[in-house]
This record gives C-alpha cells, structure tokens and sequence, in this order.
C-alpha cells in the first residue's frame, strides 16, 4: 500500500525545487515497518497443495485416481453381469450397448470386469504401498535414530535384502505360497520394504542433528515423542513420494506375475489376469479384451507416475522460493 | 594507471514466475590496472550478479541485462556476442569461486584442469602447458607441483584447492581477476593467506581484481577502493579510508558499527535492524530508508541526489543536503547546515 | 582398492548363499516337490532326483551337497523334460535370452543418456517436454502391453517385422523394442535428473569461465558426474531386463531361458524353478558386483577412501 502512495511522486526530479521543505523531517516509526514480514508465509502442506495444483498433469493423473477408485467401487453394480458369471451364447461379443466393453471368450462381462480388475489392482498396489510405509518407517527409523551399532547392523540387514533380485524372490516365494491375492501382497513387501526403509533412515540422520530436535531433547522430550512431533512431519515429503511411486510398481508387479501363471486366481479378476487370459487374441483380432486392461493398467500407471513427479516437486523445500 | 573497465548504468533483471526481480539497478563505477575494487553488501544486494554479469555468466534466459553498458578495454561486454565473450573469458578475465570444495571438477586431475584453458585458448602443446600448470602452481604456493599435478581435488585441503582455483584463474595471465567471495568458506588462517596471495599476484602480474564481499575485515586487508551496494544500486563509494573512516550513507555506518573493532574498546556492536526490500517493487526513494535511523519523509518519495565529499567520494543520501534544516538530525549534520 | 574389492566379493558370495538356502528351505517345506516325498510316475526321472539330491539321507546332508553342487554349477535334473538336465536348459535357452538382454540395455543406455542429456540441455524447452512425456510413458506402459500393442499394429496390421521367435536381426527389433523402452525411461529420467545437478555446480561455471566451448563444458565436465547415479542403478535395470525377458520371450515365442522358466513355473517343475533362480541370481549379484567395482574405478573419491582405510 506504501508503494502506491509513492508513485505518484515517481517523476519528482530530486534537483527541483518542488520538493517540499518539511518533507525534510524525520520519518517516525520508519524502523517498524522494515521489521513487518511483506509477503505471509504459508504453512508447509498449504505451499505444497499450491505448487501441486499448478501443475495440471499431476493433477490430471489424481484426478483420474479419484474417478477410477469411484468406478472401482461402483462400477461392477452399472450391469447385471456379475464377474464370473459365463454365458456360453455370449463369447467375444465386440463392446455393444449390451456389453460395454465386449465379452471374453468364456462370455464374461470386461466391463465388469475391468472394475473388479481395477479393485485388485489398486487393493494390491496400495496395500504393498501402506505396508512397505508401515514397515520402512518404523525399521529405517529406528535405525537413523539409534545409530551406532543398531544402525550399522540393521542398514547390512538392508543391503543384502537389496542385493536380493526383487521379481526372482517374488516368484519363488509365490510358487511355494501358491498365489492368492493375500500371499502376493505378502511377497510383493517382503523385501520391497528395503527402499522406503532407507528413504527414512537418510531423512531421520539428516534431521536429527537439526537444532530443534536437540531443543526438545533438552526439554526431556521422549524419543517416541521427538520422532513422532518432529521427525516424522519433516521427513513426509520423500515418503509421500515414495509410496505414490511404490503403486504402481506393485500394480506392475501383479500383472508381471499373472503373466507367468502366478497371479490372482479364479474368480477374482485383476487386470494382469484379464491381460494375459487376452493374449491369443492378438492373432484373433478380439482387441476390446486386451485393450480395456492394458489401457487401464497403463493409464493408472501414468497417473500415479506423474502424481508422484508432481507431488516430488512440489514437495521439495529444495526448491521452496 | 590505465583504465581497464568501466561500467555504466548497468540494470539486470530476472524474471521468475512470481514476477520480475530487478537484481542490479543502475550501477556505475570503474577499475584501473593494478587496483583492486571491493563490493560489499548483504547478501542479496545485487553484488555477485553485477560481478558475473562482467563475464556474461548469469544464468539465461531467466536473467538478462536490460540496461547500461560493461566497457572491457574499449568494447562493450554486454552487447558482445557468446562466441567472442568465450575468448574474453578465462583468457581476459578470470573468475574465482566461494567455494573451493565444489569449484574443481572430482572427477579430473587438477593437471587436467589447470591445462584446459591455456590449450583452449592458446596454441601450446601438452608439454608447453603442463610447464606452465607447474609455474602457476609454484606461484600460489603449492609444495611438489609435479606430483600434484597427477591428483584429485578431494586430495587437497580446502586452502590449497582455493590456490589451485586462483592458478588456474590466472594461468591465462587475465587483466581483471573476479573473486566471488573467495575466503568466505575458508578458515580465518587461511583467509589472511589467501588475502596476501592476491597482493604477492598482483603485485607480480598487475592484474586488477573485484573482490565481492560482504566481510569488511577481507576489504580492510585487500582492497584499494570500495563500493557498498544495497538493495541493486551502490550506494557509496570512495577509497579504502575514505569509506572506513569517513562513512557518509547511513547504511555504511551501520555496517561499520556492526563489526568489532581492535582500537575502540567497550563499544557496544550494533546490529542493523529489519531487511532489505523486497526487488520485485523496489522502491522508489532510497531503498534504505525502512531501516534509516535518520530517515526523512523525503528519503521514502525520491531517491537522493548524490553527496559528493571528495573528488573519489561519494554517497546517495538526502541527510546531506542543504535544505535538512530541521534541529533535532544528527548532531554533526547541525555544523555543516 | 583392494579392500573395497574384497569387501563387495565377500557380499556377493553371502547373498548368493542366502539365496541359495532360501531357495533349498522353500522346496523343503512345499508339498509336491521332489523333497517331500512325490513320486514321480516315470523311473528314469525319479532315479536321476534321488541321485542328485540324495533323497535317502538326511536333510542336512541335502542341504550341503546341494551347496556344493550350485558350487560346481551343477543344478541337476528336470522333472517334466525327462531328458534335460536344467543345465541342457540352460545350455539351449540362457544365450538366446542374453543376446536379447545385452541389445535392449545397449539400446536402452544409448537412447536413455541421449534423450536425457538433450531434456537437460534444453530444460524446460520443448525437447525436454517431448524427452520426458516420452518417459513417462515407457514408465508407465508394461512392456507386455507394448509388446502386443508392437506385434499388433507392426508386425499383424503392418507388417514391417515378423510376428514371433527369434531368427534374423529383423526378429529382434519388436522383442528388443518391449524391452528395452522401460529402462530407457528410467536411464533418461535420471540421466536428465543429474545432469540439471550437475550442470548447476560450481565446476561448471568454472569451466565456463575458463571460455571452454559448450559442447566442451557439457561432454568433459558434466556428462561424466551426471552419469555417476546411472551407473549405480545399472544393477537394477538389468535385473529388471532380466525379468522382463521372461514376458517378452513368452509373448515372442522365444526359445529363450525365459521361455522355459514361465514353463517351468506352469507345470512346477521344481528342480528347473529352483536351479534357474538360483543361477540368474548369482548373475544378478555377479553383475552388481561388477557394477560396483567399475564405480570404484570411476570415481577417484572411492579408490582414496579404501586406500586411506587401509
């Protein structure tokens, strides 16, 4: 507001003598007005949400998310067709105004299907993503908060499981396990914890030498409570991330594994099933079978992909200017 | 003493996405062979800008100089083209960094990166210029250059890496020398070496230096003339002891009074109070009347005329112009009024 | 050196023992397999199982001669190929499936540091919006989907490359193709990545304000720090190459060890799942192995740190 009132004395050339005599008086409380913060601040997340929603292809892909997880749920309930359900009378049917998505070759629905496959496929993603959380979190934090030998001896744990082939592991573990959607989120997070694991533990050491954490130490703060007040809200952002990346990693996997024989079985349906059960029709030209789950598994992939990209950027305070 | 550089109303601007920063804001002085030229500010005040805006290495396209002119013997910098500011750079003018621990390349000997610029721009063989990489390196002061010539960066200490940096600075025998904060990261020891490296160079290579600054410590020992900028613009200028015993613009005073001195006992240290404005709309009078002690009602509307004490000296503030007749200024302000 | 060396070897052999017991505990516990007690209904079989895995003795004494045959890289014989040994299987399918392998990560590093040294170059400019939205994209689309959308549109509706197996060079180009875009994604992405770092550090503007020519400053300069993290996830994208070769030769109908691997796993043939785990892990780990050891080798920091520790 103070710019205002002095722009129109702009043009004022300081030689003339227009300038008033008792402009040459003292400016009281000029010294306050240096001391006002010009521009608010805003809060870590509210920056955050600001950043994330200027950046519209991430917010293209949460946009999408939120439609596909509002299909999941009410999707199979738009037909009469129910998942399973065969109708020999109606096999390859190409996407009609009865079948929206076409049929597969035992006359299932796809449309239903595809919302069923899109209920898997996100229940295995984000599980794997809340477990991996669960787990990294608590193991790297403890690790980067102990230090010392807990820490030297837990971050070799971590290094050998990561020196483990991530997919070779996953396979024999579900070969053994026989797959179910229970057993392939098990083993898609026995090792798959490692990364976040070492995400948090870099984000605690880097942090915990911070002075206010050492103020709260000295305050008699408990550990329990300076991890959970202090440690934690700083180290959200690259774990954030790093879940929103985990997703589709483990949506990948899933249909990696029904590839090989070893995904959801029968009556569920994820789209790695459908995918693969489609295959044949390559030479068959029965695309609408293959399209729908390839494209929805793609397309979420996108989505969470740049999601993540999105909520990165805006999450770094790297970049905070 | 011949004069090498002249600066004139010199502006740059960058734009950012929350609008236009208007960095610099018309700065003019000059530099003559063998002299050195402190320019000292806060942080923020535009000085490292207008330094690597004489090399032309602000980053574009998001900085530009929107005015003025960079005269380097004879030829206007600023509106030179990238081609010939490449043969300028390096061979003309050298450049020095803050920090030597990120300035040299890990991953290339320090042979390699002492040699690169003499073989850019000089038609010299391998040999001719590793003869010269071990003058150069005998110069700054490094014991058996030979072997050192074979090794990593991270295989020296932080002094030693800045004395690599300034050979390698000078190997080219520049007529300027820019040192951007060049003892900053160094212990205080090693500061006073490196400070005396420059006077045994120049001394040597007559080369004339800008030295950016925000320490007036490293400008009592190294400088012949001194700039204090604020906010994009120098608001005084003078010799060494013009400026540190006869400081005519508040902010110099202020400075001075925040910094602890041998030969005045007891005095308290004062801080000087708030912060520089913002440049996206700088203002309009003098950009450091929030902060003034003596701010006028005329200091906020327009910018000062310039107060000239000597033929060297001069300051952009209203407190030393005939018309402040009112009593209760400063106390030495009532003699000259 | 020497000690950094050492030290990755001595990981390298107790990750591959780890995995190794985990593998001979897990064919332990299942019902079904050769272990627990399943006969097989042809003899030839049943006798060549007991002989290599000594059915009649104790568990324990299994277990080390099991050892000693990965040891000797002996990996014993298949259940449902009643001819084959899984090192015949090996012997037929693993160079077909490396061929594949070494042209998708050559592809995907040449095209990957490429495109991602041209998004950096040109940040923020067009190339680097088409650079990374390609990216994105070969992130985000599993290479099954790609290499059936590849086979449908080229191969069945246009005809420019043979539908499947693995004959001639213009075999390779789909195969290679689905392969190896993922990696690329990933190598360009961080490629680009880095390389903004890079070309933000001091060095650089040194080596600037020396007046080295552009082209010089980004080869000499920046390219060799900015590939440093790629060479870290070398180890990762192999493993990923490697895995996904099991898809592709699938799709492709190629007589690769992949191919018998997904059979394998189909018909649970327990000894061909268990040996080729075993040994495309310690191929795995052999390659990280290798990878750390150039990373010692490139990066002069590392070789000091071994040095001074010893």
């Amino acid at each position: 507001m103070k710019s205002q009132t002095t722009q129109s004395h702009d043009h004022i050339d300081p030689n003339s003598k227009e300038i008033p005599l008792d402009w040459f008086k003292p400016l009281e409380g000029a010294n306050d007005s240096a001391n006002t913060v010009v521009r608010p601040s805003l809060s870590y997340w509210k920056d955050a949400w600001i950043r994330l929603r200027s950046n519209y292809i991430a917010m293209g892909g949460l946009i999408f998310l939120i439609l596909l997880g509002i299909m999941a749920i009410i999707g199979p309930y738009l037909t009469p067709y129910s998942v399973s359900e065969t109708s020999l009378a109606n096999q390859n049917q190409p996407p009609s105004s009865t079948y929206w998505f076409g049929t597969d070759n035992l006359g299932r629905d796809v449309f239903t299907r595809t919302w069923y496959g899109a209920r898997i496929s996100l229940f295995v993603g984000i599980m794997a993503a809340l477990i991996d959380f669960t787990v990294g979190v608590i193991y790297g934090g403890v690790s980067g908060y102990k230090g010392g030998r807990t820490d030297n001896l837990m971050m070799r744990i971590v290094e050998i499981l990561y020196g483990l082939p991530y997919l070779l592991v996953v396979i024999l573990l579900l070969v053994v396990l026989g797959p179910s959607l229970s057993t392939i989120i098990l083993a898609l997070t026995v090792t798959g914890w490692v990364g976040m694991a070492r995400i948090v533990r870099g984000q605690v050491l880097q942090i915990k030498n911070y002075e206010f954490v050492h103020a709260s130490k000295s305050f008699g703060a408990k550990t329990s409570r300076i991890i959970r007040k202090n440690l934690l809200p700083n180290t959200m952002g690259p774990i954030i991330v790093q879940m929103t990346l985990t997703v589709p990693t483990a949506i990948f996997a899933e249909a990696f594994l029904s590839f090989l024989g070893l995904g959801v079985q029968f009556p569920f349906a994820s789209w790695g099933v459908m995918a693969n059960d489609a295959l044949t029709t390559i030479l068959s030209g029965h695309w609408w079978r293959l399209f729908f789950p390839a494209f929805f598994i793609s397309a979420t992939m996108f989505a969470f992909n740049v999601l993540g990209d999105g909520l990165q950027d805006a999450l770094d305070p790297k970049l905070r200017r | 003493m011949k004069k090498i550089l002249e600066v004139n109303d010199l502006h740059i601007t960058f734009s950012t996405y929350g609008g236009e920063i208007k960095a610099v804001r018309g700065v003019d002085f000059e530099l003559h062979e063998g002299e050195t030229l402190a320019i000292v500010g806060e942080s923020g005040c535009g000085k490292s800008v207008t330094a690597n805006s004489i090399m032309r290495l602000i980053p574009s396209p998001a900085g530009k100089i929107a005015n003025g002119e960079i005269i380097f013997k004879g030829n206007d910098l600023a509106k030179e083209s990238d081609k010939n500011m490449r043969k300028i750079r390096g061979v003309d003018i050298s450049m020095i960094f803050q920090d030597p621990m990120t300035a040299l390349n890990p991953t290339l000997t320090i042979g390699n990166q002492l040699t690169e610029g003499l073989r850019q721009h000089k038609n010299v063989s391998r040999k001719e210029a590793e003869q010269k990489a071990l003058e150069m390196l005998d110069l700054v002061g490094i014991p058996n250059p030979e072997e050192r010539l074979k090794q990593y960066p991270h295989q020296f200490s932080g002094g030693m890496r800045q004395r690599i940096v300034i050979a390698i600075a000078l190997i080219c025998e520049p007529d300027l020398l820019i040192a951007d904060e060049p003892t900053t990261a160094l212990d205080v020891t090693i500061q006073a070496q490196i400070l005396e490296l420059f006077e045994t160079i120049q001394e040597e290579t007559n080369v004339a230096i800008i030295l950016i600054t925000h320490d007036l410590g490293v400008v009592a020992k190294a400088a012949d003339r001194i700039a204090v900028m604020y906010a994009g613009k120098i608001i005084e200028s003078g010799t060494k002891y013009e400026v540190f015993y006869e400081p005519q613009h508040p902010y110099t005073q202020g400075l001075l009074n925040s910094i602890p001195r041998l030969d005045q006992k007891g005095e308290k240290l004062e801080p000087i109070d708030g912060t520089p404005p913002d440049l996206f709309s700088p203002p309009v009078g003098c950009p450091f009347t929030a902060r003034c002690p003596h701010a006028m009602f005329v200091c906020e509307k327009v910018y000062p005329l310039r107060h000239e004490p000597s033929e060297t000296h001069y300051a952009d503030c209203w407190l030393y112009d005939e018309r402040v007749h009112t009593p209760n200024l400063m106390n030495k302000k009532e003699e000259t009024t | 050196m020497v000690r950094y060396i050492l030290k990755r070897f001595f990981m390298m052999i107790l990750t591959i023992w780890i995995i190794a017991t985990l593998t001979f505990v897990l064919m332990n516990a299942i019902p079904g397999s050769p272990f627990n007690e399943e006969r097989t209904s042809n003899e030839a079989v049943q006798e060549n199982l007991e002989r290599h895995f000594n059915l009649d003795e104790p568990p324990i004494v299994q277990y080390f001669i099991y050892l000693k045959s990965i040891a000797t890289l002996d990996f014993g014989p298949s259940i449902k190929k009643p001819n084959s040994t899984v090192n015949d299987l090996l012997g037929r399918g693993f160079p077909i499936s490396a061929e594949l392998g070494i042209i998708a990560i050559l592809v995907a590093l040449f095209s990957g540091i490429i495109l991602g040294v041209l998004a950096a170059l040109r940040h923020n400019g067009i190339i680097d919006y088409l650079a990374m939205t390609i990216a994105v994209l070969g992130i985000s689309i599993p290479n099954f989907v790609l290499a059936t959308l590849l086979i449908q549109q080229l191969a069945v509706n246009g005809g420019f490359f043979p539908v499947a197996t693995w004959q001639s060079p213009m075999h390779m180009v789909l195969p290679t193709l689905a392969l190896a875009t993922g990696p690329m994604a990933i190598i360009a992405r961080l490629t680009r990545s880095s390389m903004l770092e890079v070309l933000t550090q001091d060095y650089i503007k040194m080596a600037r304000a020396k007046g080295l020519a552009p082209y010089k400053v980004v080869i000499k300069h920046a390219l060799k720090n900015a590939l440093m993290p790629v060479v870290t996830i070398l180890g990762t994208l192999l493993a990923g190459i490697l895995t996904g070769t099991f898809v592709i030769e699938k799709i492709f109908a190629i007589p690769g060890m992949g191919k018998y691997f997904v059979e394998s796993i189909n018909q649970r043939d327990y000894p061909v799942i268990m040996g080729t785990t075993v040994f495309y892990s310690a191929f795995l780990v052999f390659a990280l192995f290798l990878v750390d050891i150039a990373y010692g080798l490139l990066d002069p920091r590392i070789k000091l740190h071994k040095e001074e520790g010893n």
